[in-house]
C-alpha cells in the first residue's frame, strides 16, 4: 500500500467535537430532572419537541447544501441548541412556540450564517429572544411548582402535559396552572421589605435560599457546569466572571433587603436561568470572547447587564438579551485582549499592523 | 435692523460659515497629512512585470490610468490576487480579469535565450523594460534570470526567434505547504473507497 | 532545588517510550549503499571536493563547509563514490535533492585521525574550528550548524543541554544518557570551556526518564552542572519553552537564545561533539530510534548517517501491511515519508512506523467550533482558532498581527482540537505564502527601480541628444554664414561621397570576390532553410499549430532567398565569360606593364583578404578566405614569375611580339576560362563537402545531447543527420567524378594536409620576399581605404544626427594621425 503524505501531528487526542456536544447535553440531566421534579413534565416534552424539529432542520439544511446528512448530524450540535432552548422554554408552552422557536434557532440564527461555527450569534439564544418579543403572554406564563398547586388540583401526568402542550389531543381543554417567578415577585413587589416579602410568598416561605423549586433547578445546572469544567469542556472564566459581577451588582443593590431592593445576591444566583446561562450559554465557544481575559471580560459584562435588565427593564429575565447583547461585542473585546505571544514583551491589538 | 429675525439669521450663519472655512481652510494646511498619493499606493500593488499587457507601457502608467478611473482587472500577470488587492484599496468589488488582455497563468517565467543562435542584434535588450538583457552589438546576449520579470516583451523582437520563456524551476527552496482542502471538500471526498488525507489530493505514490 | 517554571498550554500525548528502551544501543550491519545528502543543515550546501569513482577512506571529507553558516559531510565508511546525483532525500516536500552514493567495501578502514587528550589546552576557537570540521549540525530537531551557534557574540551566562526528549516514541537521547554518560558530561565541559564557562550549566530532563537521571548523577558530583527534572510534557523540549521552564526568561520574538545570553545544545549534539574533540572523529553516524507497531522489534541503533530507511526497517520485522504512513522524526512534529530509500541524516532521530490502529488516518475536518482547546494548549500563547479563522480567509495581514510566526508548529494545537483540524498545516501554508509574497514584493519592487531608472536614463539620453542636435545645427548656420558660401561645403562633401562610391564600384568589379560573396550567400541560406525546416519539423511534432505556422512561413521565405541567391550566382557566371575580352584588351598595353599593374592590384587584393581574416569572427568564414587569399598568393607569384621572365628593358616591343603574346596571354585565358569553370565546381564541392561535415559533427553533438537529455526531438534530429550524411555522400561522389579521383576518402585527410602544407611555405616565403617599402605601402594604401571609409560614415552620420558622430569624428582624427605617419616612414625609405 502507497504510504500516506500526511502533515504533522500525526498523534491525536481522542476528543472529539460530537463527544464533547454529548457531554454537554449528559451535563444538562441535573436540571432537567429538577425542572421535571418541581415543575411536570413540561421541560421534557419542550426538549423532546425541538429536539426533533430541530434535527429535522438540521439534516433539511444539509441536503439543500448537499453536504452528507449523517456526518454533519453526528456533531450533535442541534441538538444541543435544542436541548438549550427546550430547557428555557417555559415548561407547558404550546407546541407551536416550542416549533417556531428552534426552527429560528436552527435555520436562521445558525445556517443563514453558515452554520455550526460561523454564527455570530447564540442560536438558542436567538430563539429564545424571537419568541419572547412575538408571543410575551405564552412566553412570560411559567408553571407553577408542583407543591404549590392549588389545593383540589394535582399536577398533570405525563399524557395530561401532552395535551396541555397539544390543544388537538384533548377532548376538552386542560389548562396549565401558571404562576409567578421570583423574579417576577420581586418586579412587582413595591411595598414589602425583603424580609416580609419573604414571609408572605409561599414560593419563599417554603424555599431554602432562592424561590421553591428554582433554587433546585439552578443548582442542579450548576452541579452539570461543575461537572464540564471538571472535564476541562470550557474554561472557568466566562461563567466565573458572570455569576461574580452579577452577585457583586445584587450585593450593590440589595438596599439592605428595603422594599426598593432588587434580591439578595443568592436569589440572584439560584433564580431564574442564572445557572444554565452562565454554564449553558455563556460559555458557548463560537459566540464569546476567544483569548481568557476576554472571556472575563465578556462573562463580567453579561453578569452586570443580566442585573440592569432584571431590576430596571420591562421583562423579568435577561439572559438571552444578556448573552446577545455581548454576542455583539465579543469581537471587539477580541480585539484589545489578545494574549501576549511568548517572546513578546506585551500584547497588541489584533487590527494594528506590524511596526 | 440687526433686530430683524431674517437678517440676525442670515449675518449669523454666514459668520459661522466664514469662521468654520477659515478654521477647516487652516487645519487642512496646518495638519495637511503627507499620504502616498493613491497612485503611488496603486504602483505598489502592481506586479511591476512592466509588461504592457494592460495597454499601459509599464506599471506605472496603468496605476496612473486606474486612478483615472480605468478598470482595474486588465493585469494578468498579478492575477485575481492582484485585482483583490486593488479592489480592496479603492474599495470597490473585485472583478474578474478581464480575458481581452491574457489569462492568468500560476507557472512563473523567466526568459531563455538559446546563446548558439543568438546574432547579437540587441533587439530584446532595447525591448527589456527593465534592462535585464546584457549583450553588446554583434556579441551574443544573455537574460539575467533574477531580474528577469517575465513579460514576454524580449521574445517578439527577436529576429530569430531564439527566446524562450522558461518556466522557473521549483526547487527545495521554494517548496511550501499547501493549504488543506476545506472541510467541505473533505467531507465530500468521504465517500466508500476514499481516503482522506489532509493535504488536497496529495496523496504519494 | 531549583525553581522550575510552569511550561505554558502544551498536552500530554501517549508517551509510548518503553518499547524501544527494552535493550541498548544495537549496531546494523552495513548496507549495500550509503546515500548522502549533501545539505543536511540549515544553511548553504557545502561544497565537493570527491568525485565519482574515489576511494573514500571512513571519515574523509566527502563535502567541505561553503561559508559560514555551512557544515561538511564526511564519509560515513570506506567505500567507493559511485554517484553524484539527486535523489529523494528526508523532507516533507518528499522532493529530492544532490546525493553522494557510497558503495562501502567492508573493510571500514578509517583515515587517520586523533583527538585531544586536554582540550583545555586548545583555544576555544581551535575547538570551535574541530567542531565545524567535523561537519555537526544540531542533532535534534532542524540541523543547525553547531559551531555557529556555539560562536555567540554575547557573554553567556548560562549553558542549557536539552536531555527533555519531550516528543513520544523517540528514546534516542534517553539511551545514549543512559549508556554514555561519562562521554557526555565530557560533552558538556567542552562547550562550557568553549563558551568561557558561564555562570549556569543545566541539564533539562523530563520526569519520565528517571534512568537516564540517575546515569548522569555520578558523573556530576563535583562539577558545576546542574541536573534538572521537570513534570513531563510536550513541548517542554522546544528550544524556547525549555529556556522558560528553567529559567523563567523567554527568548525575544524573532530573536535567538543568545540574545539573552543563553545557549541551547541537544544531548546528541553534545556527544557528537566530544566524539569529535576527544577522538578527532567527524559526525559520521547517530542514535536513532527505529519504533512502532508495524515494526516487531523496536529498538534504537547507532546508525551511519546515509543508511536507507528500508535498511533499517528490514532488520527491525517492518510489515508494510500494517503501515499505514512511515514518520521519520516523532508523532508530533516528524514528516512523513514517500519513499523508503531515503537516508537517514544528521537530524534523523526517529523511524516511526506505526500500525494503523496506533496512528489511524485522521477523519476529515470538522467545523471549528472555537471551542478553545487549541489556545489552551498553545506553548506560545496564540490564539490558534483565530489565526485558523484568517489562514483559511488569506488574511496574511491579521495573521501578522495575531504573531504567526511565533509559532513553534509543535502541532499541540491540532492534536487537541476536537474538530480535527490540520491547524499546523494551514499555519505552515500560509506562513510559506507570506514569506513568497515578501519575496515576490522584494522583486517587485527591484524591478520597479529598474524600470524607473531606465525610464530616467532614456529621457537624460533623448535630452542630451536633442541639446547636441540644437547646438550643431546653431554651429552649421553660423558657419554658413562666416563663409558667405553654403554651397561650397555641400560640393566638397559630395565630391568626398562620389569617389567613394566610385571606389566601391570599382572593388565590386573584381569578379571572383563577387562570386565569392555570392557563393558564401547561397551556403547561408542553404543552411538557415535547413534549420528552419528542422524547426518546422519539431513545431509540427510539437503539434503547436501556431509555431507550425511560423515555421512554415520562415521556411517559404528561406526558399525566397536561396532561389535569389542562386540567380544572382549563375548571373555572374555567364558575366565571367566575357573575363577574356577583358584580357584582350589589357593585353594591348605593354604585357610588362600590365603584369605590374596586375601584381599590384594582386597585392592589394591579398592585404584585403588578410585584414578580413582577422576581422572575421566565424570559423567558416575564416576558412573560406583562407581559401582566397591562397588563390590569390598563388596568382601573385606566377605574375611574379611571368615579369621576371619579361625582358625588363624591353622598351620596344616589336608588333610581332606583341601578337605573339597576345596570341599566347589569349590562349592562357581561354585554357584559364576553361579550368575556371572546371575549378570552381570543384571548389564549390570541396567547400560544400567541408561545411557538410562541420554540419554533421555539429549535428551528432546536438543528437548526443538530446539523447542524453531524453529529449522529445531525438528524432527529428536523427532524421536531420541522416540527410546531411546523404547529402555529404552524394557531393563526394560528385566531387571525386569531377576530379576523376578514385581515392578512398581515408587518403584525402592526407592529401588535403600535404596541400596546406604546400600552401603554407608558399605563403612563408611570399611573406619573406616581400620587402619592407612593400609593406609600407601595403599600409598606407590599407589606412587610406580606412580613412576614406570612417570619413564616410562621419558624413552620413552627420547627416543623420546620429550620437556617434563625436566618435567617429575621433577615429577618423586618428586614423589620419596614422596615415600621416605611415606615408612619412615611406618616404622616408624611399628616400
Amino acid at each position: 500500500m502507497a504510504l500516506l503524505k500526511l502533515t504533522s501531528p500525526h498523534a491525536h487526542a481522542a476528543q472529539n467535537t460530537g463527544a464533547v456536544m454529548r457531554l454537554v447535553l449528559l451535563a444538562t440531566i441535573p436540571g432537567l430532572l429538577a425542572l421535571t421534579v418541581f415543575f411536570g413534565w413540561g421541560s421534557l416534552i419542550n426538549i423532546l419537541i425541538a429536539g426533533t424539529v430541530a434535527v429535522c432542520c438540521e439534516a433539511l439544511v444539509m441536503r439543500l447544501r448537499k453536504r452528507p446528512v449523517m456526518f454533519y448530524l453526528r456533531d450533535c450540535s442541534a441538538l444541543v441548541t435544542a436541548v438549550l432552548l427546550g430547557l428555557a422554554l417555559p415548561p407547558l408552552a404550546p407546541w407551536w412556540v416550542v416549533v417556531i422557536g428552534t426552527g429560528f434557532a436552527i435555520l436562521i440564527a445558525k445556517h443563514l450564517y453558515g452554520g455550526l461555527g460561523y454564527n455570530p450569534f447564540n442560536p438558542a439564544m436567538v430563539g429564545y429572544v424571537v419568541l419572547l418579543i412575538s408571543f410575551p403572554v405564552q412566553m412570560t406564563a411559567w408553571a407553577t411548582p408542583l407543591p404549590l398547586y392549588p389545593e383540589g388540583l394535582s399536577a398533570p401526568s405525563f399524557w395530561e402535559s401532552l395535551q396541555i402542550v397539544f390543544p388537538v389531543l384533548s377532548p376538552g381543554n386542560i389548562d396549565a396552572v401558571t404562576a409567578a417567578t421570583p423574579l417576577d415577585t420581586f418586579k412587582h413587589n413595591s411595598s414589602l421589605l425583603v424580609t416580609q416579602l419573604y414571609e408572605k410568598t409561599p414560593l419563599f416561605s417554603q424555599a431554602h435560599w432562592a424561590g421553591l423549586g428554582w433554587e433546585w433547578v439552578n443548582l442542579g445546572f450548576l452541579a452539570g457546569g461543575i461537572l464540564l469544567l471538571a472535564r476541562r469542556v470550557f474554561t472557568w472564566h466566562a461563567p466565573v466572571a458572570m455569576l461574580s459581577s452579577l452577585a457583586l451588582c445584587a450585593a450593590l443593590f440589595y438596599d439592605s433587603g428595603s422594599s426598593a431592593s432588587h434580591g439578595s445576591p443568592l436569589m440572584h444566583l439560584l433564580s431564574g436561568g442564572t445557572m444554565l446561562g452562565a454554564f449553558f450559554i455563556v460559555t458557548d465557544p463560537v459566540t464569546s470572547a476567544t483569548s481568557n481575559r476576554g472571556r472575563l471580560i465578556y462573562g463580567a459584562l453579561i453578569g452586570v447587564l443580566i442585573f440592569i435588565i432584571r431590576s430596571w427593564g420591562s421583562y423579568p429575565d435577561a439572559v438571552a438579551f444578556a448573552v446577545l447583547l455581548m454576542n455583539f461585542a465579543a469581537p471587539l473585546i477580541d480585539n484589545y485582549t489578545l494574549p501576549r505571544t511568548y517572546g513578546h514583551t506585551k500584547s497588541r491589538r489584533a487590527t494594528k499592523k506590524k511596526e | 435692523m440687526i433686530q430683524h429675525p431674517l437678517i440676525a439669521a442670515l449675518v449669523a450663519l454666514v459668520g459661522l460659515a466664514v469662521i468654520f472655512g477659515a478654521v477647516l481652510g487652516f487645519a487642512a494646511i496646518k495638519f495637511r497629512v503627507e499620504g502616498d498619493p493613491i497612485v503611488e499606493q496603486i504602483d505598489k500593488l502592481l506586479p511591476q512585470t512592466q509588461c504592457g499587457q494592460c495597454g499601459y507601457p509599464g506599471c506605472r502608467p496603468y496605476a496612473q490610468a486606474i486612478a483615472d478611473g480605468d478598470a482595474i482587472n486588465k493585469c494578468p500577470p498579478g492575477g485575481q490576487t492582484t485585482i483583490n488587492a486593488l479592489a480592496a484599496l479603492l474599495d470597490v468589488d473585485a472583478p474578474t480579469l478581464d480575458a481581452e488582455h491574457g489569462q492568468e497563468s500560476d507557472i512563473k517565467k523567466v526568459a531563455f535565450i538559446r546563446e548558439d543562435e543568438c546574432i547579437g542584434c540587441t533587439k530584446c535588450i532595447q525591448a527589456c523594460p527593465v534592462d535585464a538583457i546584457l549583450g553588446a552589438a554583434k556579441q551574443m546576449h544573455t537574460v539575467i534570470a533574477s531580474e528577469c520579470t517575465g513579460c514576454d516583451l524580449c521574445v517578439e523582437p527577436c529576429p530569430v526567434d531564439c527566446i524562450d520563456m522558461l518556466p522557473v524551476p521549483q526547487g527545495l527552496a521554494d517548496w511550501k505547504w499547501e493549504m488543506p482542502a476545506s472541510s467541505a471538500e473533505q467531507v465530500k471526498a468521504l465517500r466508500p473507497g476514499n481516503i482522506i488525507a489532509t493535504d488536497r489530493g496529495d496523496r504519494a505514490a | 532545588m531549583r525553581k522550575i517554571w510552569d511550561l505554558v498550554g502544551g498536552v500530554h500525548p501517549p508517551e509510548n517510550k518503553h518499547q524501544s528502551v527494552q535493550q541498548p544501543i544495537g549496531r546494523l550491519p552495513l548496507p549495500e549503499k550509503l546515500v548522502i545528502p549533501l545539505n543536511q543543515h540549515i544553511g548553504a550546501p557545502p561544497k565537493l571536493v570527491v568525485n565519482i569513482g574515489d576511494e573514500v577512506l571512513k571519515g574523509q571529507v566527502l563535502a567541505e563547509p561553503n561559508g559560514m553558516v555551512s557544515v561538511g559531510v564526511h564519509a560515513p565508511t570506506s567505500g567507493v563514490i559511485s554517484d553524484i546525483s539527486d535523489y529523494p532525500i528526508p523532507h516533507p516536500s518528499g522532493m529530492s535533492a544532490r546525493c553522494i552514493t557510497l558503495i562501502p567495501d567492508n573493510y571500514d578502514r578509517w583515515i587517520e585521525h586523533a583527538g585531544l587528550d586536554d582540550f583545555r589546552a586548545c583555544s576555544p576557537a581551535k575547538l570551535l574550528e574541530l567542531i565545524r570540521e567535523a561537519g555537526i549540525a544540531g542533532l535534534g530537531g532542524a540541523g543547525f550548524p553547531a559551531a555557529v551557534k556555539l560562536s555567540a557574540r554575547k557573554p553567556v551566562s548560562t549553558l542549557i543541554i536539552n536531555a527533555t526528549e519531550c516528543e513520544p516514541y523517540i528514546t534516542a537521547d534517553d539511551m545514549l544518557i543512559r549508556e554514555r554518560a561519562e562521554d557526555i558530561v565530557e560533552g558538556i565541559r567542552i562547550l562550557a570551556y568553549i563558551l568561557g564557562d558561564p555562570e549556569e550549566v543545566l541539564i533539562g530532563i523530563e520526569d519520565n526518564k528517571p534512568e537516564a537521571y540517575e546515569a548522569l548523577q555520578p558523573y556530576l558530583a563535583d562539577t558545576n552542572i546542574e541536573l534538572v527534572e521537570f513534570p513531563t510534557r510536550y513541548p517542554s523540549g522546544g528550544e524556547k519553552q525549555l529556556i522558560q521552564i528553567l529559567t523563567g526568561k523567554e527568548v525575544p520574538s524573532g530573536g535567538m537564545p543568545a540574545d539573552i545570553g543563553i545557549v541551547c545544545q541537544n544531548i546528541g549534539t553534545t556527544y557528537a561533539i566530544q566524539r569529535a574533540i576527544r577522538h578527532g572523529e567527524p559526525l559520521i553516524s547517530r542514535v536513532t530510534t527505529v519504533t512502532g507497531r508495524a515494526c516487531t522489534l523496536n529498538r534504537n541503533y547507532q546508525t551511519l548517517i546515509g543508511t536507507p530507511i528500508s535498511h533499517l526497517l528490514k532488520h527491525n520485522g517492518y510489515d508494510h501491511h500494517h503501515c499505514a504512513r512511515l514518520i521519520m522524526g516523532g508523532p508530533m512534529m516528524g514528516f512523513t515519508l514517500t519513499d523508503m530509500d531515503v537516508p537517514v541524516i544528521k537530524t534523523t532521530n526517529c523511524i516511526l512506523a506505526p500500525s494503523k490502529e496506533e496512528l489511524p488516518t485522521p477523519p476529515p475536518a470538522q467545523a471549528c467550533i472555537r471551542c478553545g482547546m487549541c489556545a489552551e494548549a498553545c506553548p506560545a500563547s496564540l490564539l490558534p482558532q483565530q489565526l485558523f479563522w484568517y489562514a483559511q480567509s488569506q488574511n496574511y495581514e491579521r495573521l501578522e498581527a495575531h504573531n504567526l510566526f511565533d509559532c513553534i508548529e509543535c502541532g499541540a494545537c491540532s492534536y487537541v482540537c476536537p474538530s480535527n483540524i490540520p491547524l499546523v498545516q494551514y499555519y505552515r501554508a500560509a506562513k510559506g505564502e507570506i514569506r513568497k509574497q515578501a519575496q515576490e514584493k522584494i522583486k517587485s519592487d527591484r524591478a520597479r527601480a529598474r524600470f524607473e531608472f531606465q525610464q530616467a536614463r532614456k529621457a537624460k539620453e533623448e535630452a542630451e541628444k536633442s541639446a547636441k542636435r540644437e547646438a550643431r545645427k546653431k554651429a552649421a548656420a553660423e558657419a554658413r554664414a562666416k563663409s558667405g558660401d553654403p554651397a561650397a561645403t555641400t560640393d566638397s562633401q559630395s565630391d568626398i561621397v562620389q569617389a567613394a562610391m566610385a571606389r566601391a564600384a570599382e572593388k565590386q568589379a573584381s569578379p571572383e570576390a563577387q562570386k565569392a560573396k555570392l557563393e558564401r550567400g547561397v551556403a547561408r541560406a542553404e543552411n538557415h532553410l535547413q534549420t528552419v525546416e528542422q524547426r518546422l519539423l519539431a513545431a509540427e511534432q510539437d503539434g503547436n499549430e501556431q509555431q507550425v505556422e511560423q515555421a512554415r512561413a520562415a521556411v517559404a521565405d528561406a526558399r525566397l532567398r536561396l532561389d535569389d541567391a542562386l540567380a544572382k550566382l549563375q548571373a555572374l557566371e555567364t558575366e565571367g565569360a566575357s573575363t577574356e575580352n577583358k584580357v584582350m584588351e589589357r593585353l594591348q598595353a605593354s604585357p610588362n606593364e600590365a603584369l605590374q599593374k596586375k601584381i599590384a592590384s594582386l597585392r592589394e587584393r591579398i592585404a584585403i583578404t588578410e585584414q578580413k581574416i582577422a576581422e572575421a569572427d566565424d570559423e567558416a568564414l575564416e576558412t573560406a578566405l583562407q581559401n582566397g587569399l591562397d588563390k590569390q598568393i598563388g596568382k601573385l607569384k606566377e605574375a611574379e614569375k611571368q615579369l621576371a621572365e619579361t625582358p625588363a628593358g624591353d622598351a620596344v616591343l616589336t608588333p610581332a611580339g606583341t601578337t605573339d603574346a597576345a596570341a599566347a596571354a589569349i590562349a592562357k585565358a581561354q585554357a584559364r576560362a576553361a579550368a575556371m569553370g572546371n575549378l570552381s565546381e570543384e571548389d564549390k564541392l570541396r567547400e560544400s563537402i567541408m561545411s557538410l561535415e562541420g554540419r554533421i559533427e555539429k549535428a551528432q553533438a546536438k543528437l548526443d545531447e538530446a539523447r542524453a537529455s531524453e529529449s522529445e526531438h531525438v528524432d527529428a534530429l536523427q532524421t536531420g543527420l541522416n540527410k546531411l550524411q546523404q547529402k555529404l555522400l552524394d557531393n563526394r561522389e560528385k566531387y571525386f567524378a569531377l576530379t576523376g579521383q578514385t581515392i578512398g576518402s581515408e587518403e584525402q585527410p592526407q592529401d588535403a594536409a600535404s596541400v596546406a602544407i604546400a600552401r603554407a611555405q608558399a605563403r612563408a616565403v611570399e611573406l619573406a620576399n616581400m620587402s619592407e617599402q612593400d609593406k609600407l605601402r601595403e599600409a598606407v594604401n590599407s589606412l587610406k581605404g580606412r580613412l576614406e571609409k570612417s570619413r564616410q560614415k562621419l558624413r552620413q552620420a552627420e547627416a543623420e544626427g546620429s550620437e556617434h558622430v563625436e566618435a567617429l569624428r575621433t577615429a577618423s582624427e586618428k586614423l589620419e594621425a596614422k596615415l600621416a605617419a605611415a606615408e612619412q616612414q615611406l618616404a622616408e625609405y624611399n628616400a
